[in-house]
């Protein structure tokens, strides 16, 4: 059943301690900036390993959660940034571990965990380091890596609009991780720019059915005028 | 395909980036790496009719955005914001790596630190101790297009070849990489080896003595 939230501390405040969690974002594009923050301010819960593209940029978000040293480990294909200090910092005192992966296998791990599929071959990777110990199989003339699924206790995912059932839409390319991440997740979190009735939505174009969705927030966005004051200062 | 051209100057990164849209096929969907590869945009033209994906979950990539074209929900896989053309599609992320692995992608272009000459590749890390790993769609690009180019400068800045008997840095794919775009030459890796389609300001023997190993002649 659908948890409708006030505001993003109290979406996330059934996270507990050690526990995995999906961000979704590729880069700024999607990143549940709120829910994130509410999960660094409001909670105290650390020792969270993270499943993320990125590892965040400047203080804010994903970074700024590292920065505190709540995570313990991150699961990720591309944690250097151009400003990506606060992971950088961490990762060479030795306080993070990385567990360093292709985006397409991350995408498609998270994928297979929501499908219920134990695990596949894939010929990323093969021959490469982040292939060694791996078993390996020649599949259809080609070899090929087995990988597993990744699922975690909690998903936070961006989305554009949503209705009071928990139907998504996203907006462009912000939608990168959200269906897949929602589906992996025991527990879906997510913030919606716009909370819609039920009706508002055009069945044939909801790309995450209610049923992968847990616990839903509205966070209007900033305004256009906003944001590039944010940007400036 | 252009035949063999022996041009009397190493070509400019913009020539480099005009030869490798001209190789890619009228209609074809193309992904281009991040850096060099990218400058590849500026050369399809309209006639051109290439749709370009972008591994972050488009296809109909438009050309960068500027000002307040810009949007934060509509940025390509290096994080640069860019426009949408008419008939342009989004996708999540498993479907958009489904794309390349799947085989459905033409030609996909990238920048390498290191091409061996059995087309292995090495684009993602130097090794360097200390250095923050990241990979990225690398290797899934290596391996998921029909034709994998690579675009880079020949040489090191020490001077040394990047088009090697064996990577010795780390491996992105292996066999995977079938042209090299380079200001000093334009190469064709096949099962007999290494073949040179043009030289740019540069004999066959110079060639040969700045990869290390012997190089087939332009065919016709």
């Amino acid at each position: 059943m659908l948890e409708i939230c006030g505001t993003p501390d109290e979406a996330v405040s059934c996270i507990t301690e050690g526990s995995t969690v999906m961000i979704g974002g590729f880069g700024d594009a999607g990143q549940p900036v709120e829910l994130i923050e509410a999960l660094l301010n409001s909670t105290k819960v650390s020792d969270l390993t993270l499943v993320s593209n990125n590892a965040g940029s400047g203080d804010i978000g994903l970074a700024a959660l590292i920065g505190a040293g709540r995570v313990s480990r991150i699961i990720c294909s591309f944690p250097r940034q151009p400003d990506s200090y606060l992971f950088d910092e961490k990762y060479r005192a030795g306080e993070i571990e990385l567990e360093l992966v292709p985006q397409g296998n991350l995408a498609e791990r998270i994928r297979a965990a929501g499908a219920g599929i134990g695990a596949f071959f894939t010929p990323t990777g093969y021959g490469t380091p982040l292939a060694k110990g791996k078993e390996v199989r020649e599949l259809d003339g080609r070899f090929q890596v087995l990988e597993y699924p990744i699922r975690a206790d909690f998903a936070l995912v961006k989305c554009h609009r949503s209705d009071r059932m928990g139907n998504l839409v996203y907006r462009k390319t912000a939608r990168n991780f959200g269906p897949i991440m929602a589906a992996a997740a025991h527990t879906t979190i997510v913030q919606t720019d716009e909370l819609l009735e039920i009706g508002d939505l055009d069945p044939e174009a909801i790309v995450t059915p209610s049923i992968y969705v847990n616990r839903l927030v509205e966070v209007p966005p900033l305004s256009r005028q906003q944001h590039l004051a944010q940007k400036e200062s | 395909m252009s035949t063999t051209a022996i041009g009397s100057e190493p070509l400019t990164h913009q020539q480099m980036a005009k030869m490798a849209a001209d190789d890619i096929p009228v209609g074809a969907y193309a992904n281009l790496g991040i850096g060099l590869p990218t400058t590849i945009s500026n050369y399809l033209d309209a006639e051109h009719h290439v749709i370009l994906h972008t591994e972050n979950g488009m296809l109909g990539m438009g050309p960068e955005a500027h000002g307040d074209q810009s949007d934060p929900d509509l940025i390509n896989a290096g994080k640069t914001p860019v426009t949408e053309l008419p008939g342009a599609s989004y996708f999540h992320h498993a479907d958009s790596f489904a794309i390349m692995r799947g085989g459905h992608l033409d030609v996909c272009v990238l920048g390498a630190y290191q091409v061996s000459k059995t087309g292995d590749l090495s684009n993602w890390s130097t090794g360097a101790p200390g250095a923050i790993p990241a990979v990225g769609g690398a290797m899934d690009l290596a391996i998921g297009a029909k034709t994998v180019a690579v675009m880079m400068r020949l040489r090191t800045r020490d001077g040394k070849s990047k088009l090697v008997e064996t990577c010795t840095y780390p491996l992105t794919g292996i066999a995977c990489v079938s042209r090299v775009y380079t200001d000093l030459a334009m190469f064709l890796i096949e099962p007999e080896g290494v073949r040179v389609r043009s030289y740019h300001g540069i004999t066959h023997e110079g060639l040969e003595n700045l990869v290390g190993f012997t190089l087939l002649r332009p065919e016709g």
